[in-house]
């Protein structure tokens, strides 16, 4: 079974004037198999730190980190990665891109076909597939973005704000789509999420970070993400536990919040 | 400044006739975009408007054609004056006596050659004259050719017309505009009109008859469409050299440290020296020929298309790279499907403007020495007052130039249509 597991990860970014920032300090986490794993945090926590080191982009100051018992050094294709935005390849048509990995590893067209164009279906993308990812609206594009990773087949998926820019309404879809996904090819996600809602919604893990420097702060195990497969997810969020749970988490997240800007008068905006 | 008024007056008359007379007519609706409030950067809230560009292009041939005296203008300005008119001027000679004689002008087209109007002596001491003048110029009047009293012998004119008139005085008569030279002699100007000369400005079909002659029988050697030729030829030759060293070199500079700071200094050293700066020294290094212009072409494009390729990599989103690495490409396979075709619309913008500079260094590289070429056909005509050539060659120059430029546009709307849509 794949398992990533993260030993005491830490990173220091040096500033240029002198001085440094810990972004992250003595980070432990195992992550199983399959599972689904939401993190949560007040902005400059180091979400995103975290992302760019598991997908190896960045190196830790201290720390290793394993999948599947190798160590990781460099970015690679079993970890693939979802973008807020902009990542697609607007030189490409839509199958062009979503084929981009399995063209990279040298394969011909009639080995990546089928999965790709099934891909393409599953998103709801089948009569998109020649058009250029400039002329889709922001969630189509972000269909092709998650079609793309999935085309690859990483063992990890890791997702960086992959809905943060669509509107509420495609949002919603797209929280859908991911759930389904996830059921479907049994991969590893995290993602990392601004919303405690979608953070609840989509984590059978949920993981709050605390910043300066950045730290594990609370873990939750959440029932929602397998009730909302298939659901209609307004009906979860009607569930008293997730309400309980959503202002649990976000007064939390306020207390933070408050300790970093120093002030607890103003918070209430 | 006349001509400034009247452009006025037809640019707001044409306004005024598009806007509430024929707008009205062909769709009354107003649409939505015409409701916009007009901001900055709001791009599409202000349109060409077609009616406004073709009355605009109209209205320059007109006005050409109407201060020219054009046989395709429907309107003139007042030419100069053509015809017979009369002129009497007052001699007094030495002793005080005054006597009146007349002098018969005749003034005649450009290019015939009328007889001289006959004319009586006349009785007294001043004898009547008469003279030839070509339609816009003046004439000096030697009027005592066949007087009695001439000016050697103390006489001298007191008035034209019955207007007194004296060594810095001019007067204006009905013949035209009167002074007096140095030794007292007449010097008369004709009414001149409103008109151009065609040694300043020939009219419009003088230049197209021209434009046939010089494309059928050339112009210094050459035919009109060799020296066109040979200007677009440079131009293309040396744009390619300096796109084919310039954009590996960019790319080099957007990805190596090393490179960035051993050219950095170079690059922007050279960026801002005008081409036109570099002409002394080429023509030292490599003289006149197609060697010295294709070096000056050669650098002109280089810098430009060094920058563009250097900010196309240098702009490329983290993400793309991100996400090319994290779905296995390989450093190559980064550089081919990622990092070049991500700096494509930055190249072409540059080439756009790359080429737009060799246009106008190749015209004034011609200027200054050439054998052949666009520039060098209008200097040398302009040598020799061939105005119509001169204009010719401004206005094949400037076609060119567009043409290159919509051109431009158009490859570049074919080849990189995502350019902004990112």
């Amino acid at each position: 079974m794949s398992t990533l597991s993260i030993e005491n990860i830490s990173m220091r970014f040096e500033l240029p004037g002198g001085g440094h920032v810990q972004a992250l300090e003595g980070i432990n986490l195992e992550i199983k198999s399959g599972e689904l794993m939401s993190v949560l945090g007040p902005s400059g926590c180091g979400k995103t730190t975290l992302l760019n080191i598991i997908a190896g982009f960045l190196a830790p100051t201290e720390g290793q980190m394993t999948l599947n018992d190798h160590l990781i050094t460099a970015p690679d294709a079993e970890r693939g990665m979802v973008f807020q935005q902009g990542a697609l390849f607007e030189w490409m048509s839509v199958r062009e891109n979503v084929s981009f990995g399995p063209r990279m590893r040298g394969q011909r067209e009639r080995e990546w076909a089928e999965t790709v164009d099934h891909l393409l279906d599953i998103v709801g993308l089948g009569d998109f597939k020649e058009k250029s990812v400039f002329e889709l609206s922001g969630g189509m594009q972000q269909r092709v973005a998650l079609a793309r990773c999935l085309a690859n087949d990483p063992d990890v998926i890791l997702m960086d704000e992959p809905l943060g820019a669509l509107d509420a309404l495609t949002r919603e879809k797209m929280q859908g789509l991911v759930l389904k996904l996830w059921k479907e090819t049994g991969k590893t996600i995290i993602l990392i999420t601004h919303s405690v809602e979608e953070a609840l919604l989509l984590g059978e893990r949920l993981l709050v970070l605390a910043p300066r420097p950045g730290r594990i702060h609370r873990e939750y195990k959440l029932p929602f993400a397998d009730m909302g497969v298939g659901q209609d997810l307004r009906e979860v969020k009607k569930d008293p536990e997730f309400s309980e749970k959503r202002e649990e988490i976000l007064s939390m997240i306020w207390d933070m919040e408050e300790e970093i800007m120093g002030r607890s008068e103003e918070a209430g905006a | 400044m006349m001509i400034l008024i009247i452009y006025i007056v037809i640019f707001a008359l044409a306004f005024f006739v598009v806007r509430y007379g024929v707008k009205k007519l062909v769709h009354s609706a107003e649409d939505f975009t015409s409701l916009k409030t007009v901001t900055f950067g709001d791009e599409s809230a202000v349109r060409p408007d077609r009616w406004a560009s073709v009355i605009s292009v109209i209205t320059i041939f007109l006005l050409w054609g109407a201060f020219t005296g054009s046989k395709w203008a429907p309107v003139h300005a007042p030419g100069p004056f053509v015809g017979d008119t009369v002129l009497t001027y007052t001699l007094e000679d030495a002793e005080g006596n005054r006597d009146d004689a007349q002098v018969m002008v005749r003034v005649f087209s450009h290019g015939e050659n009328p007889p001289a109007p006959e004319v009586e002596p006349g009785d007294g001491f001043a004898r009547n004259d008469a003279v030839l003048i070509s339609a816009g110029r003046s004439k000096t009047i030697i009027f005592d050719k066949n007087d009695d009293a001439k000016r050697k012998d103390g006489a001298r004119l007191v008035a034209i017309d019955g207007k007194p008139i004296g060594p810095d005085t001019v007067v204006n008569v009905e013949a035209g505009r009167v002074a007096l030279t140095d030794k007292g002699a007449i010097s008369l100007t004709p009414p001149q009109g409103l008109q151009m000369e065609p040694i300043w400005l020939p009219p419009p079909e003088t230049v197209v008859e021209r434009f046939w002659e010089v494309s059928k029988e050339g112009y210094q050697n050459f035919t009109l469409w060799e020296h066109l030729f040979w200007s677009l030829f440079r131009v293309i030759v040396g744009f390619a050299l300096g796109a084919a060293v310039g954009i590996p070199l960019g790319y080099a500079m957007g990805l190596s440290n090393w490179f960035r700071g051993w050219f950095d200094p170079i690059v922007e050293f050279m960026r801002p020296v005008p081409p036109l700066a570099l002409i002394p020294l080429v023509i030292i290094w490599a003289g006149i020929g197609e060697s010295g212009k294709i070096i000056l072409l050669f650098l002109a494009a280089l810098w430009i298309m060094t920058i563009a390729a250097r900010a196309g990599v240098s702009g490329v989103n983290i993400s793309k790279v991100h996400a090319a690495y994290s779905l296995g490409a390989s450093k190559w396979q980064l550089m081919r499907h990622v990092i070049v075709p991500n700096s494509l619309p930055e190249i072409f913008t540059g080439a756009r403007v790359a080429m737009g500079v060799c246009w106008g260094t190749v015209v004034a590289a011609e200027l200054v020495a050439a054998e052949k070429g666009a520039g060098m056909m209008i200097m040398v005509a302009s040598r020799f007052q061939l105005t119509d050539i001169v204009i010719m060659g401004i206005i094949l120059i400037g076609i060119i130039g567009y043409g290159i430029d919509i051109l431009m546009r158009m490859a570049e709307r074919y080849l990189v249509p995502w350019k902004g849509r990112s």
